[in-house]
C-alpha cells in the first residue's frame, strides 16, 4: 500500500485546508489581517496547535507546558543562525531534534502520573524552563532582552562562501529570502505538511492506540498494552511540532525571547483547541486563528477607528457606544476573547467545530430527514 | 433551484478550486509589484501620513504607556493644528506650521506591546506591513525599544525611541534607523553619584537589586561604576525577575548583608513595589555600619512616585525632565497637556510627545520623506525650546545631549501631582561622554522596501 496514502474524507479535507490556507492574502483583506506578519503567525500557531492536539485530542493528556518546547524550539533556530548559516532549513531540523529531546525528558518524567497531576508536573516543568531562561541559563538566553542576532556573530558555514555584510543578514530559504508575504508562503507549505501528517497520525494504527488510552487507560493495560511507551512518544511528537514552530516564528523573525515559554503561552494553546474543538484535526486551527486575530487586531483598535466605526450615530449615541466598546478592544481584548471562551463552553463544548456540525446537521436533516427516531435522544428505560 | 437538489458534484468543486489555486498563485504577484511601485518602505502617497505607536498598555509598566499614549495623540493634535499648539511655538526650529508633515495630515494607529518583546514587535509589523506607518514610536523597556528598533532597521522604517534608558540603546544595540531623546543609565550615573556621595558620604556600601534586562543590567554597571569611582563599595547585585510583583525574597536578605545603601534598578512597577517593600520591612529606620540606612532609585519618574505614596518621600534618582521645571517650554507643555487629560504629563510623555515632533521636523527640513534623508536631517541637529534646555541629536550614536535632573521624593508635597523635586540640573557637558565608550555600529543608511 502507498505509505503516502490518504482516506478519500481525510485527502478532501486536506485539498480544502490547503485552498483555504493559501488563500489566506485574499480572503483576510475585509478582516484586516491579510498583511505578511499576522498571516505568519496564523499559520505557525496552526503548526503549534496541531501538533498540541496529537496528544490532547488523541490521548487526552492535558499538558500545561507546551510553551516550553516551542521556546527551546525558537533559541535552537537562533542559535544556528548565529552559530551556523542563516539557511532556515538546519535551524528547522536542529529545533526539532532539540525540543524533541526536551520533550523526551519531560514527558519520561511527567507521564508516570495522570490527569491533573499530569498537567500540574508539566506546567511546572515549562514554569522552569521560563525561569531558568530568564536566571540561570541568560548567557545563552540573553534573559528579558531576549536572543538576537549580531554584526558580528560566527555563521561559520555562511562565512566560508561570503564576506560579512554590512547589515545584519536576515533569514534565507536556499538563497530566498524569507520576509513578507514569501515567508508566509513557505510557512504555509510548512504548515500543510504538518497537518499531513498529523492526518496519518490520526488514521493509522498508532492513533488508534492514542484514542484508546484517551477512552480507557485501565482497560488497555489488562488486555496486556503498556500504554505508556505510545503515551510518550504522542508526547515527543507534539514537542516537536512545537519545537518546529518555534523555529519559524524565529525564522520569520529572527528574536527569541523567554516570555515564549511563560505559562500564559502555555495555556494560550490550550484555549486554541479548547476554542476550535478538540480531537478534531481542524478545529485547532481555527482555534489558534481567532486567538491570534483577536491578540492582534482587537488590541490595536483605538477610540479613533471606534469613532469612525460608528460615525453613522448620532453624536450622543455614538459616545455612548465607543465608551462601551472600548472597554472590549484595545487592552481589553482579553476580556472580549475571554466572554467569547466561556460562550463557547457553556454553550458549543465541542468547540467551534460543534457549532459547524450542528449547522451543517440542520441542514442535512432538512434535505433527508434521517430513519425515524434513530437521531432522537429519548430517556433510558 | 436544481444548483441546491443536486448538491456540489465533484465537477463543480474542482472548477472552484483551480480557480483559487490560480487565484492564489496571482496573488503573490500582486503584492511584490505593489512593492516595487514604492521607492522606499510605505512612502505616503494619499493626502494623509501614517505614525505608529506602540506602547505598553499592559504588563509591569502599563502605568507608564498610558501616559505615552495621552503624550501621542497630543502630538498628533498639534501636529495637524489643532489644540493650542503645545511646542510649536516654543521649538527652536519654526518649520512645522501645524498643517501636518509636508502638508499631509497625521493619522496614527496604536498597538500594545504588553511590555514584551514579542508583542512589541508584532505590533509594530502590523503598523509597517498593513497600516502604512511611516515612522514607529514608542516602548517603556528598553528590551522592547531595542527588539522594535532592530526590526524597524530591517524594514527601514524610522524608529524614535520613547521610555528606554539602557546604554545598549544607543550603544551596543545601536541602528541607523533608531533614535533616542531619552538619557540614559551612564548619564543617570554621572549625575547622581556626586549628590549620592555629598549626601551619604564618600564610604557607603551598597547593595543592588536590578531588573533582569538590557536596562537593569546597565543601569546597575554605570552606577556601580560611578559610584565606585568615589569611593562606595558594592557588596552584591542580585537580579530580579521583571514584573516580580513579591520583592520580599530579595530584600530579607539586605538586612544582614553589612550594607547600609539599597540601590533600586527598578522601574514602572516593579520599582513601586520593591521600594514600598523595603519601607516596609522598615529598612530606612535601621542603622548599618554606625550610618542610617538609605534607598536609591536611580531612575524614578512621577507616575512611580505617585505610586510608591509616602515611601518616596526623601529618596534620590534621576530624570529626563519634570513638570514643575520652569522654563518657557515645560510651562507651555504642561498647561496643553493638563488642559486635554486633567494633570500634569510626566516624563514619558514628554519624551514621546518631543519624539514625535523631532521626526515632523526632520521630514519638513529634509523635504522629504525618504528616510535616509530624514536620518541625515536628524544627526547631528541641534534644538532648544523642548524642555530640556540645548539639545544635540548626537550623529555618531543617535544619542540626545541634554541637561540630567537629579530628584528627590518631597516631603510636604502640596498636591498628589507635586512629588518630586529637583535638587540639581546637571549639565549638558557634564552629562556628555565619549560616544566610543560603547561598542556597536549603526549599519547603513540604505532606504529598504519593507524589508
Amino acid at each position: 500500500m502507498n505509505i503516502f496514502y490518504l482516506p478519500r474524507r481525510d485527502a478532501i479535507t486536506l485539498a480544502v485546508f490547503a485552498l483555504v490556507v493559501l488563500t489566506m492574502p485574499i480572503w483576510l483583506v475585509p478582516f484586516g489581517a491579510a498583511y505578511p506578519g499576522l498571516m505568519q503567525k496564523f499559520a505557525i500557531f496552526a503548526i503549534f496547535a496541531v501538533g498540541y492536539n496529537v496528544l490532547f485530542g488523541l490521548t487526552g493528556y492535558l499538558s500545561f507546558g507546551h510553551a516550553a518546547f516551542l521556546g527551546v524550539g525558537s533559541y535552537t533556530a537562533v542559535w544556528t543562525f548565529k552559530l551556523m548559516t542563516m539557511n532556515v532549513i538546519p535551524a528547522m531540523i536542529f529545533a526539532v531534534i532539540v525540543s524533541g529531546l526536551f520533550a523526551l525528558a519531560i514527558g519520561f518524567v511527567s507521564l508516570r502520573r495522570s490527569g491533573i497531576y499530569f498537567s500540574i508536573l508539566t506546567l511546572a516543568f515549562a514554569q522552569m524552563c521560563y525561569n531558568l531562561a530568564y536566571s540561570v541559563l541568560t548567557p545563552i538566553t540573553n534573559g528579558e532582552t531576549a536572543l538576537q542576532l549580531t554584526i558580528n556573530d560566527p555563521r561559520v558555514l555562511d562565512l566560508m562562501f561570503s564576506e560579512r555584510g554590512a547589515g545584519l543578514p536576515s533569514p534565507s530559504l536556499l538563497g530566498q529570502g524569507m520576509s513578507g508575504i514569501e515567508a508566509f508562503y513557505v510557512v504555509a507549505v510548512v504548515l500543510l505538511i504538518a497537518f499531513y501528517i498529523a492526518q496519518k497520525i490520526f488514521v493509522s494504527p498508532f492513533g488508534m492506540m492514542l484514542r484508546a488510552i484517551k477512552s480507557n487507560q485501565t482497560r488497555m493495560h489488562y488486555t496486556g498494552f503498556n500504554t505508556r511507551p505510545y503515551a510518550l512518544t504522542a508526547f515527543v511528537i507534539s514537542g516537536m511540532y512545537a519545537g518546529l514552530a518555534g523555529s519559524l516564528l524565529a525564522a520569520t523573525d529572527p528574536l527569541a525571547g523567554a516570555e515564549r515559554m511563560q505559562w500564559t503561552a502555555s495555556g494560550e494553546v490550550v484555549l486554541m483547541t479548547i476554542l476550535g474543538g478538540v480531537g478534531t484535526l481542524i478545529g485547532p486551527v481555527i482555534g489558534a486563528w481567532l486567538i491570534k486575530y483577536f491578540e492582534n487586531i482587537f488590541s490595536g483598535f483605538n477610540d479613533a477607528m471606534l469613532h469612525h466605526t460608528f460615525s453613522w450615530l448620532p453624536q450622543g449615541a455614538q459616545d455612548v457606544v465607543v465608551a462601551i466598546t472600548s472597554k472590549f478592544v484595545g487592552e481589553g481584548w482579553q476580556l472580549s476573547l475571554g466572554l467569547i471562551f466561556v460562550l463557547v463552553v457553556v454553550f458549543l463544548p465541542g468547540g467551534v467545530m460543534e457549532g459547524i456540525r450542528r449547522f451543517s446537521s440542520i441542514f442535512r436533516n432538512r434535505r433527508e430527514p434521517g430513519p425515524t427516531g434513530a437521531l432522537k435522544t429519548s430517556p433510558a428505560e | 433551484m436544481t444548483l441546491l437538489k443536486r448538491g456540489l458534484t465533484r465537477r463543480r468543486v474542482l472548477q472552484t478550486g483551480m480557480a483559487g489555486i490560480i487565484g492564489s498563485g496571482v496573488a503573490p504577484l500582486m503584492f511584490t509589484k505593489g512593492a516595487w511601485a514604492q521607492e522606499f518602505c510605505n512612502n505616503p502617497t494619499g493626502d494623509t501620513v501614517t505614525l505608529g505607536f506602540v506602547m505598553p498598555l499592559t504588563g509591569a509598566y502599563a502605568d507608564e504607556g498610558a501616559d505615552q499614549q495621552r503624550a501621542f495623540l497630543l502630538a498628533v493634535e498639534h501636529l495637524n493644528g489643532e489644540g493650542d499648539g503645545g511646542l510649536l511655538p516654543t521649538f527652536s526650529s519654526k518649520v512645522l506650521k501645524g498643517n501636518g508633515i509636508l502638508g499631509k495630515k497625521v493619522a496614527y494607529v496604536t498597538g500594545d506591546d504588553q511590555t514584551k518583546s514579542d508583542a512589541g514587535r508584532d505590533a509594530a509589523r502590523r503598523m509597517i506591513e498593513r497600516d502604512g506607518a511611516i515612522m514607529i514610536s514608542g516602548a517603556s523597556s528598553s528590551g522592547v525599544a531595542i527588539a522594535e528598533q532592530a526590526l524597524c532597521q530591517e524594514m527601514g522604517v524610522i524608529y524614535m525611541a520613547g521610555l528606554t534608558h539602557s546604554n545598549d540603546t544607543t550603544g551596543k544595540d545601536k541602528k541607523r534607523y533608531g533614535f533616542r531623546h531619552f538619557f540614559n543609565a551612564y548619564q543617570s550615573g554621572t549625575a547622581i553619584a556626586p549628590v549620592l556621595g555629598e549626601a551619604y558620604g564618600k564610604d557607603r556600601r551598597a547593595y543592588h537589586l536590578t531588573s533582569d534586562y538590557t536596562w537593569g543590567w546597565t543601569q546597575e554597571e554605570s552606577i556601580k561604576n560611578a559610584t565606585e569611582a568615589m569611593g562606595w563599595e558594592t557588596v552584591a547585585a542580585v537580579r530580579t525577575p521583571v514584573g516580580a510583583g513579591d520583592f520580599s525574597q530579595y530584600i530579607t536578605p539586605v538586612l544582614n548583608s553589612g550594607a547600609d545603601v539599597l540601590i533600586l534598578n527598578h522601574y514602572g512597577f516593579d520599582g513601586v513595589n520593591s521600594l514600598t517593600q523595603a519601607v516596609q520591612f522598615g529598612l530606612r529606620d535601621r542603622q548599618a555600619n554606625g550610618k542610617d540606612f538609605q534607598i536609591v532609585l536611580p531612575l524614578v519618574s512621577d507616575l512611580m512616585a505617585q505610586g510608591a505614596g509616602e515611601a518616596i518621600k526623601g529618596i534620590y534618582g534621576t530624570a529626563n525632565w519634570d513638570w514643575q521645571l520652569d522654563d518657557a517650554a515645560s510651562g507651555a507643555f504642561t498647561r496643553s497637556f493638563g488642559a486635554k487629560y486633567g494633570q500634569p504629563p510626566s516624563q514619558i510623555a514628554q519624551t514621546s510627545y518631543v519624539q514625535a515632533l523631532l521626526y515632523a521636523d526632520a521630514v519638513e527640513r529634509a523635504g522629504t520623506f525618504y528616510p535616509p534623508e530624514v536620518i541625515k536631517a536628524l544627526e547631528g541637529f541641534e534644538f532648544d525650546g523642548m524642555g530640556n534646555g540645548p539639545t544635540l541629536y548626537r550623529a555618531e550614536d543617535h544619542q540626545c545631549l541634554k541637561e540630567v535632573l537629579v530628584v528627590q521624593g518631597r516631603e510636604n508635597p502640596s498636591t498628589t501631582f507635586d512629588v518630586l523635586q529637583t535638587v540639581q540640573k546637571v549639565g549638558r557637558d557634564v552629562a556628555d561622554y565619549d560616544a566610543s565608550i560603547f561598542e556597536g555600529e549603526l549599519g547603513p543608511y540604505d532606504a529598504a522596501l519593507c524589508a
